[in-house]
């Protein structure tokens, strides 16, 4: 991309302007999960905030890990722990194409210049029983970002339904700035006293990672870590929801939630270790999605989750 | 007369449900109209990425006031009759009229439906087909409960005429109708007010938006081949991806880039797929050295750049596909060159379908099927069970795991890089073939085999597990399988006995399930293995191209499939009796709509079907064909009517006697000439229709026959057959036996209708 006045000089740069653009539009700019997710949709502040009646609005960035993809930090554009930009707002206001669009020129992507595209695309996440219809967005035939109007999560239809849009932010940053491979991609700014590249910051994590994700795991530890994540999630979920300590009625559906995250990345590095046959692999995924189904349940009876108008509806009753 | 525009603006409805989207509409909202009594002259649908359109050209300003009358039950019926009347009519009793009936006084119902404006009729329609849209899958938005394919932003809905436009009033789901659209997303020139259709396009064109599709297409193809020519190159012609792309831009702007020298060595079908899967691009070939050396693709905008960052930026993407291509292929190569161990492995955990196995058992059969197959048509056995168990190894390959479409091609590049037999590469890339009623069939013998092995595993393991298309449903496409088979038997004449073919697929499946105790799956595959071994140093060039099996290899083989087979029982047999019948009658069936798109009678198909050696396709469509030539001429129609007269006379009279008149006639009873003439005219027939038969030239047996006629006509007209001399009687219905035994054959003519 032809580097313009406007053009950032850093990755940092790129999510600081996201940043500042989604706060002005009125997000809560929250911080990454503290949690190992594949996705920025695992995020609880999506996944679950997307149930339920209660309007919402966030963006953050999140750091995800897909074990199966580390390269040993050789690959231009391929990382097993990679960054996403995750916009979440409910109910989905009607110029969410147009706030996009917003977002895009935000980074200095000149809209008269380039050829901006929606095309179909479907999104399903079968670990998380969720399924919307949108569009991945292409910039001069490179996708950029992941437009997604959720209709379905936890197995729950999504009322109102929540507008999703995922930035996948070092392939958009390397487009931006013109960068052929991610190591090269200054992180802070160039002209810093000391200028930090992606590559100084991750090429040795991708290359211990890599060794980690393929070779060194303890794979009995994994499968033994999956197993007692599932227990949990289902012994949190099973207690009674008033607690007698402070006398109020707390349901753990993020604790819970917690354990589904934990599983799901576990059988991910389980997957990458090559030791789930392709059979097993529908029953682990079917095993998560009844976790992150369960969790959804839960949280639908929590005070955030709750149906505001089946509340009016009974209290009316 | 007014005419209506109407248009849905939405977000990017997806390129594919376009066509399908305006023609819903227009089906949807013209027979609403029509159904609420208005008409109209013309109607024609639009579309673009954000709008749907429809324009009715003539449409009637009202709807005729409508008079029904509704006959109720009898005046003295149970009041629970009369009751459910009222209910349905909408009226009360006082409104019911009383008449008159044969059988007493009957209630009348008189229902009157004042004339309708327009513009009411317009919006109860239009609401109706956007809440009833048939959108394959739709979504909801927002706080909203309607379902649209993305969300829809606004609705305009316009009555034109000569005085001027009116806005037909509709809300939906919070949308109100208006008389204002926008234009191209990035060029347009906001929202702006439109009166009518003609308006409407001219203002989309200002506001840089090609309303209609063909148009677009036209544009794209236009300039695509523009940029080509001036290259010195041409444009790969891909209508499907043509219309895809005119279904993704409002305004194209097609604009033309090179492929790096580093990926020209890619077969064309893979850089053909990865471009066009992708990235949505033309391939553009270089007529000189018949490669692809180039792409187009289409913007969706003009830039003050003519495209150069729009350009860059896709070439960008495109090297980075074709890296993983390059990819896929090379390790493809070093797989295929080593001997496709691995590939052959990975089939055995791939499942074909849950009740008929993996692939590796569906290769088996097929391979066992071409084995017999090739003994049928005489082709060389070997070759056709090497090519069927390597034709479906590439589906292991990394390049058809990434575009399944290339399934077979990259078979046939990879079987021939491991040094097989062109045939049997061939056999690879060919055996899927016909994919539709429109695909060219194989024609390389082996290929042939493999391909009529493949298709006939498919019907038989259907049949066997009773799932047969049913109606609409054909899941597994078993009449395009059929109806392949059909098409490569006689476009390449092939003789061959599909009941033994069918019967050897169906009794296999049983044949299987009795084998629970042979070898294990695994020793199975690397029998396979060592067999293919085999095949590979007995097919290798340098040892001088033997095609033989090893000595003893072939009877080991029978001897095992006979003890095997030997182990049917008798329920097993006659199950498998029943199924390959039924298995028959499909492809009979299927061959009757075959030749019926091809202008022959349903009738003459089943007068060739009584034939003996029905099974025999070749045969039957050559007589078929040469029937249906003689029903075209006069002496062929007419030698029908004699034939069904002779037929009818004699069929009666046996009945009546109780005797059957196959004894041979004697001239010296002739009385007359035209007795006389058709004794000698049948004698000249029999002495050309015999050698004809034998040679099945039908064609010229039928043409004896149809000479027969003018005699048969003469004998009728001048000669009584019930005479009151018995002898004479009894010699003129062995005469007509003459006529019906000389005349059948062909075909059973008494199955013609008319």
């Amino acid at each position: 991309m032809a580097a313009g006045t406007d053009t950032p000089k850093s990755f940092q740069e790129i999510i600081l302007r996201l940043q500042a653009y989604w706060a002005a539009q009125g997000c809560a700019v929250l911080q990454p999960y503290d949690m190992e997710v594949g996705a920025g949709t695992f995020h609880p502040a999506t996944t679950l905030r997307s149930l339920g009646t209660k309007p919402w609005a966030a963006a953050y960035v999140q750091p995800s890990r897909r074990p199966t993809d580390g390269r040993y930090g050789e690959n231009p554009n391929r990382l097993q722990h990679y960054y996403q930009y995750q916009v979440i707002i409910k109910p989905s206001p009607p110029n969410l194409q147009d706030l996009y669009l917003g977002s895009l020129a935000a980074i200095g992507i000149d809209l008269g210049l380039h050829d901006i595209r929606f095309v179909e695309d479907d999104w399903e996440s079968p670990t998380l029983g969720a399924w919307g219809l949108g569009w991945e967005v292409w910039c001069d035939g490179m996708e950029v970002s992941q437009f997604t109007y959720f209709q379905q999560v936890g197995g729950h239809d999504c009322r109102p339904v929540s507008g999703e849009l995922t930035y996948g932010l070092e392939r958009l940053a390397m487009y931006v700035m013109g960068i052929d491979h991610v190591m090269d991609m200054p992180f802070n700014a160039p002209d810093a006293a000391i200028p930090l590249t992606y590559g100084d910051i991750f090429r040795q994590t991708e290359e211990e990672y890599s060794r980690h994700n393929f070779d060194g795991a303890d794979t009995q530890m994994l499968f033994d870590h999956f197993a007692n994540a599932e227990q949990e999630c289902d012994r949190l979920l099973a207690f009674a929801p008033d607690d007698p300590k402070s006398g109020k009625r707390i349901i753990m559906a993020h604790p819970a939630y917690d354990q589904c995250i934990k599983a799901s990345h576990l059988f991910n590095l389980l997957d990458a270790r090559g030791v789930i046959s392709v059979t097993e692999r529908q029953a682990y995924i079917g095993r998560v999605r009844a976790l992150a189904k369960k969790c959804a349940d839960a949280f639908r009876l929590t005070e955030a989750g709750r149906d505001a108008e089946a509340d009016s509806a009974r209290l009316g009753a | 007369m007014p005419d209506l525009l109407i248009e849905l603006f939405s977000e990017e409805i997806p390129a594919r449900m376009q066509g399908m989207a305006r023609e819903a509409l227009k089906k949807l909202v013209t027979d609403g109209l029509v159904e609420a009594g208005l008409t109209y002259a013309s109607a024609g649908a639009f579309s673009t990425p954000r709008r749907l359109v429809l324009a009715v050209e003539g449409l009637t300003a009202e709807s005729r006031p409508v008079r029904e009358e509704r006959k109720g039950p009898n005046t003295s019926a149970p009041p629970a009759a009369i009751e459910g009347f009222l209910r349905s009519t909408g009226l009360v009793l006082e409104q019911l009229e009383r008449r008159a009936d044969k059988k007493g006084e009957v209630f009348f119902a008189v229902i009157e439906k004042p004339g309708r404006k327009a513009p009411e009729i317009v919006a109860e329609v239009l609401d109706a087909a956007i809440r009833a849209f048939p959108w394959p899958k739709s979504m909801r938005w927002g706080n909203g409960t309607l379902r649209w394919v993305r969300p829809l932003q606004s609705i305009l809905c316009l009555l034109t005429t000569e005085a001027g436009h009116e806005v037909v009033p509709l809300t939906v789901e919070g949308i109100h109708s208006g008389d204002t659209t926008e234009g191209h997303r990035f060029m347009g020139i906001g929202r702006f007010t439109v009166t009518g259709l003609d308006d409407y396009a001219a203002k989309l064109r200002r506001a840089k938006v090609m309303l209609d599709p063909a148009e677009r297409e036209a544009a794209i193809w236009s300039g695509a081949q523009n940029l080509a020519f001036a290259a010195g190159m041409e444009v790969v012609p891909d209508p499907a991806l043509l219309t895809e792309i005119a279904g993704l831009v409002e305004w194209p702007v097609p604009l033309m880039g090179r492929i790096a020298e580093g990926f020209l060595h890619l077969p064309p079908e893979v850089l053909q797929t990865s471009m066009k899967e992708h990235q949505k691009f033309f391939s553009v070939r270089n007529p000189k050295t018949a490669r692809i050396e180039g792409f187009v693709t289409v913007a969706n905008i003009e830039t003050p750049d003519a495209g150069e960052t729009i350009l860059k930026g896709n070439q960008k993407v495109l090297a980075a596909r074709l890296s993983d291509a390059r990819f896929f292929w090379e390790n493809d190569l070093r797989v295929a060159k080593a001997g496709m161990a691995e590939w052959l492995d990975g089939l055995a955990s791939v499942t074909f379908h849950n009740r008929l196995g993996s692939q590796v058992e569906r290769i088996e059969r097929i391979s066992a099927r071409a084995s017999e197959i090739s003994g049928m048509l005489g082709t060389n056995a070997t070759l056709a069970e090497a090519a069927a168990i390597l034709a479906k190894v590439d589906l292991q390959s990394a390049m058809v795991g990434e575009f399944p479409e290339l399934q077979g091609t990259m078979g046939a590049y990879y079987l021939q890089a491991a040094g097989f037999d062109r045939s049997v590469a061939y056999a690879a890339r060919d055996h899927w073939s016909p994919k539709g009623p429109d695909d060219a069939v194989p024609s390389d013998e082996i290929s042939v085999v493999v391909a009529l092995a493949e298709k006939i595993d498919l019907l038989a393991g259907f049949w066997r597990i009773d799932e047969k298309p049913t109606g609409s449903k054909d899941p597994f496409a078993l009449r395009r399988a059929a109806l392949g088979i059909i098409r490569i038997i006689l476009e390449n004449g092939l003789r061959i006995p599909l009941l033994l073919m069918v019967t050897n697929a169906i009794e296999s499946f049983f044949i299987a399930e009795n084998r629970k105790h042979l070898p294990k799956l695994d020793a199975r595959i690397s029998d396979m293995k060592e067999t293919l071994e085999l095949y590979r140093r007995l097919l290798r060039a340098d040892l001088g191209g033997v095609t033989v099996m090893a000595p003893g290899e072939m009877e080991t083989r029978i001897q095992r499939a006979r003890a095997i087979a030997g182990m049917l029982s008798l329920e097993q047999l006659m199950e498998a009796n029943t199924k390959k019948t039924d298995l028959l009658a499909f492809f009979h069936d299927r061959l009757k709509v075959f030749l019926k798109d091809q202008g022959i009678r349903h009738d003459v198909i089943d007068a060739c079907l009584s034939m003996p050696g029905n099974d025999d396709l070749t045969l039957l469509v050559k007589r078929a064909t040469a029937l249906a030539e003689t029903l075209k001429t006069e002496d062929g129609a007419n030698l029908i009517q004699g034939f069904k007269r002779a037929n009818n006379i004699l069929t009666q009279a046996e009945a009546k006697d109780g005797v059957e008149y196959s004894f041979g006639p004697d001239p010296k009873f002739a009385e007359g000439p035209e007795e006389a003439a058709l004794f000698k005219a049948l004698d000249a027939a029999e002495a050309k229709i015999g050698p004809a038969m034998a040679a099945e030239d039908f064609p010229a047996a039928m043409a004896a026959m149809a000479a027969l006629r003018a005699p048969i006509d003469a004998f009728f007209e001048a000669v009584q057959i019930n005479t009151d001399n018995p002898v004479i009687r009894r010699n003129r219905l062995n005469l007509l036996h003459r006529i019906r035994a000389v005349c059948s054959g062909v075909a059973d003519l008494t199955r013609l209708e008319g």
